[in-house]
C-alpha cells in the first residue's frame, strides 16, 4: 500500500542509520545478543522437546506392557470364546472408562488359550464374535476372521493380533498395555515380535 | 460534527490507520468482480468467524478430559440453556465452512487465479484447506463419542504403518500407550491454540495478497496470461475501467455471508446439534464406528482399496495430492483463464467432484460392512418359504442361524457385502453351491468346519430353490453324460 497523501505525520520522519562500512560496536552487540539468545533458546528446547516426544520415548525404554489378570479360568469355559476386560496398566485418574480395554478370550480345548485383542487387524474397529457361525467380524470395513483368529475375508492383511498369555494360580494373565495397531504387530526397535 | 465523528477523529489521531483503512476499502478492483461468483471467501471468512465465536462459548462448558467430555457435551445438549443450540451452530458451521472452502477453491480453480502472479496465493490457500480438514477432524475427536473413540484407532492404525517411525508416531498421536486422557487433550490443544493460529495466520496473509496483488479478474476467453504484460493489463483493468471494492462490489459479500449465517442458523435449528454418540466406553463393542460426512469418502476408499496395495497407497497418495496441488501454480503459471478454453480443468473438477460424490454416497451406505444383527432381525421373505420341504425350510434356518444374512441379501434385506442370493440357483449349480459353502473363496469365509453335513445339505437345498418361478436353475449338463441317467440332478420342488 503507498502512503496517502495528506499533512506529514511524526511517525513518517526517518531517524538516520549510520552508513558505516565494517562493523560498530552496537552492531556487534546487537548480533551478540541475538547468538545469545539462540543459546538459550536451544537450552530451552531440549527440555520441551523431551516433553513432547515423551510418549515415544518412554515406549523404547520401559515398556507400556505389563502382565495382568483376566480372572479365574472358570470365567471361560474349554471350547468357548468370551469378552473379558480389563483395565489397562499405564493409567491415571482422568483416563476415566477410555482405560476398560476387552479383549477375546478363546479356550481352545481346557488347556490351551488365545486371547485376542478387540481391534481388527485393519484399521483398529472392535471386532464381534458370533459363535453360531465361529466368526469374528469387523463393523467397519468388513473384515472377518475364524475363530482361531486367521484372517477369513475382507481388507485385513493379516490375522487378529494376539496377547502373550500365562496360567497362574487358576487365573489368566496377558502382557498388555498398548493399543495393537498394524504397523505395532513388530517391534521395529527391538526386532521382537511384540504380537503374536 | 456528531459524538460519533469526534471520538472518531480522536482515536484517528492516535492510531493513524483511518486513511490506510478507507484506501484498503475503496480500492480499485476490475468491473466484472463485482460478481456472485467472488462471494465464497469471504463467506468462509465470515463462517469462521462464527466458528471462533460459537467455539469460545463452548469451551465456557466444555471439559477436555476423557473421563468428562462426554458428560460435559450431555449438559450442554440438556442442561445448559440454549448449549444445544450453540453446539448445533459449531456443528453446522463447520460442515459449511468446509463446504464453502471446498466451493471457494473449484471456483478459484475454474476462474485460473491461481496463475501468476497470485501463485502464493493459491499455496496459502491449498494450507487453508489442509487446515480446514484439520479443524474438522479434531473437532470430531472433540466430540468424544464412540465414533471419536473408534476414529482415532483407525487414525492410529493409519499412522502405525508409517515405515520405522510408525509405532514412535502412534504413541505421539495418542500421548501414550492407548486411547485415553492424554490423547482427548492434545486435540484439544490442537483444536483450540495450534491449528486456529494456523488458520489465523494463514488467512492473513491470505487476504494481504488479495489486496496486495488485486482480486482475480473475470477470465475472458483469449486473454491470455504473460509474466511480461500481466501486471500492466490488470492495472488497466483494475484502474483504468474498475471501481472501489467498498461499496460496488461488496454489497454481494455482506448479502451472501447473511445468507449463508442464515442456512447455518436454519439448520442448527431444525436439525439440531451433532450427537454425541455413545460413551468412549472401549467396552461397549455394539458399535458401528463412521466418520463425520467430509471424511466419509475416505471411510470408502479404505475399504476398497486391495489390502496389499493399501499401506503405500493411504501413505503416499496424500503426499502426492498435496505436492500436485502446490504445484499447480507454477507447472501452469501462465496462459489461458477462463475456464472455456480450459476443458481439462473442467474435466479434472468433474471427475474429482463424481468420484467423491459416488465414495461419499458408498460411505453412508457402507455395502461392505456385514449388517451385524442382519441374521437375528431380518425375516426370510414369505415367497422363498411358501410350499418348500421340511429341508429346504431347514436349510432356510441355517441360512439365517449361521449368520450368512449378514453379507448376503434376500428381497433386498441383509449384508450388502456378498452378492445378493435371490437368485443364486441361477448362477450356481449344486456341487458349485456345496464347494462355495465349504471353501469359501472370493472374499467368502470357509464354513467347512462350522456346518455339519446335514447343515450343508440342508443348506443347499434351500439355496437351490433361489431363482425365479419360470427359470431353471443352473444343472451341470455333463453330470448326466458321466453318470448316466441315474446321475440325473435332483430336480428343485419349485412350484
Amino acid at each position: 500500500m503507498s502512503v496517502p497523501a495528506g499533512r506529514p505525520r511524526p511517525d513518517d520522519e526517518k531517524v538516520p542509520v549510520p552508513k558505516e562500512t565494517g562493523m560498530t560496536r552496537r552492531a556487534m552487540l546487537f548480533k551478540l545478543g541475538l547468538l545469545f539468545n539462540g543459546l538459550v533458546a536451544a537450552v530451552l528446547a531440549a527440555p520441551v522437546v523431551r516433553f513432547l516426544l515423551g510418549p515415544a520415548i518412554r515406549e523404547r525404554k520401559s515398556g507400556y506392557e505389563s502382565w495382568l489378570s483376566l480372572g479365574p479360568l472358570e470365567q471361560f469355559p474349554p471350547g468357548q470364546t468370551r469378552l473379558a476386560t480389563f483395565r489397562n496398566p499405564v493409567v491415571n485418574s482422568l483416563d476415566g472408562e477410555t482405560a476398560d480395554i476387552p479383549c477375546w478370550v478363546r479356550n481352545v480345548d481346557g488347556h490351551s488359550f488365545q486371547v485376542f485383542a478387540i481391534n481388527c487387524a485393519h484399521l483398529g474397529c472392535p471386532v464381534r464374535w458370533f459363535p453360531q457361525s465361529n466368526l469374528f467380524m469387523c463393523p467397519c470395513h468388513g473384515g472377518a476372521y475364524y475363530q482361531d483368529g486367521s484372517l477369513a475375508a475382507g481388507p485385513p492383511e493379516r490375522g487378529l493380533f494376539q496377547y502373550s498369555y500365562k496360567v497362574e494360580d487358576g487365573k489368566l494373565f496377558i502382557k498388555a498395555g498398548e493399543m495393537p495397531t498394524p504397523g505395532r504387530a513388530a517391534n521395529t526397535v527391538t526386532g521382537e515380535s511384540r504380537w503374536v | 460534527m456528531g459524538v460519533i465523528e469526534t471520538l472518531g477523529s480522536w482515536f484517528d489521531e492516535r492510531l493513524k490507520v483511518g486513511a490506510a483503512l478507507r484506501e484498503t476499502a475503496e480500492h480499485p478492483v476490475p468491473r466484472e468482480t463485482a460478481s456472485w461468483f467472488y462471494v465464497f471467501g469471504s463467506a468462509a471468512l465470515t463462517v469462521f468467524l462464527l466458528q471462533i465465536v460459537t467455539g469460545i462459548l463452548l469451551a465456557l462448558i466444555y471439559v477436555p478430559s476423557a473421563g468428562e467430555a462426554w458428560n460435559s457435551l450431555q449438559i450442554l445438549n440438556h442442561t445448559v440453556p440454549l448449549g444445544w443450540f450453540i453446539r448445533a451452530l459449531h456443528g453446522w458451521g463447520s460442515n459449511f465452512m468446509v463446504a464453502i472452502v471446498l466451493i471457494h477453491m473449484v471456483q478459484v480453480f475454474l476462474f485460473g487465479a491461481y496463475k501468476f502472479p497470485r501463485e502464493l496465493t493459491w499455496i496459502i490457500g491449498v494450507f487453508l484447506l489442509l487446515v480446514t480438514l484439520g479443524m474438522a477432524f479434531t473437532g470430531q475427536v472433540l466430540r468424544f463419542d464412540q465414533d471419536a473413540y473408534w476414529g482415532l484407532g483407525i487414525g492410529a492404525s493409519i499412522a502405525s504403518r508409517v515405515p520405522v517411525v510408525g509405532p514412535a508416531l502412534v504413541n505421539l498421536m495418542l500421548g501414550g500407550p492407548i486411547i485415553a486422557a492424554a490423547t482427548l487433550s492434545r486435540f484439544f490443544a490442537l483444536h483450540v491454540f495450534v491449528i486456529p493460529g494456523l488458520l489465523i495466520a494463514f488467512v492473513g496473509i491470505h487476504l494481504l495478497l488479495v489486496l496486495k496483488l488485486g482480486i482475480n479478474e473475470w477470465p475472458m476467453p483469449g486473454r491470455i496470461v504473460r509474466k511480461a504484460t500481466y501486471v500492466r493489463e490488470y492495472q488497466e483493468l483494475a484502474h483504468k475501467r474498475g471501481m472501489a471494492f467498498v461499496p460496488y462490489a461488496v454489497w454481494k459479500d455482506v448479502f451472501f455471508s447473511g445468507f449463508i449465517l442464515l442456512a447455518i442458523v436454519a439448520c442448527a435449528v431444525y436439525f439440531g446439534p451433532f450427537g454425541p454418540g455413545g460413551q468412549p466406553d472401549p467396552t461397549i463393542i455394539q458399535t458401528a464406528p463412521r466418520p463425520d460426512f467430509f471424511f466419509l469418502w475416505i471411510y470408502a476408499v479404505l475399504s476398497y482399496l486391495p489390502p496389499a496395495a493399501e499401506t503405500p497407497i493411504i501413505l503416499i497418495a496424500p503426499i502426492i495430492v498435496i505436492v500436485v496441488l502446490l504445484g499447480l501454480p507454477f507447472v501452469a503459471g501462465e496462459g489461458e483463464k477462463s475456464w472455456k478454453r480450459r476443458p481439462i480443468a473442467v474435466l479434472t473438477i468433474l471427475v474429482i467432484a463424481v468420484a467423491l460424490g459416488v465414495l461419499t454416497h458408498l460411505g453412508e451406505h457402507t455395502p461392505w460392512s456385514p449388517v451385524m444383527n442382519a441374521w437375528s432381525s431380518v425375516p426370510i421373505p414369505a415367497k422363498d418359504l411358501q410350499g418348500r420341504t421340511a429341508l429346504e425350510r431347514r436349510g432356510a434356518l441355517v441360512f439365517q442361524g449361521k449368520q450368512c444374512r449378514n453379507c448376503h441379501s434376500l428381497g433386498d434385506a441383509g449384508g450388502k457385502r456378498g452378492p445378493a442370493l435371490d437368485n443364486v440357483a441361477l448362477r450356481l449349480t449344486e456341487d458349485q453351491l456345496i464347494r462355495q459353502v465349504i471353501q469359501g473363496g472370493g472374499n467368502m469365509p470357509a464354513y467347512g468346519k462350522n456346518l455339519s453335513p446335514a447343515e450343508t445339505t440342508a443348506l443347499v437345498a434351500f439355496l437351490k430353490t433361489l431363482h425365479p418361478a419360470r427359470q431353471a436353475p443352473a444343472r451341470d449338463a455333463s453330470r448326466r453324460v458321466a453318470l448316466g441317467t441315474g446321475g440325473q440332478e435332483s430336480t428343485s420342488t419349485q412350484p
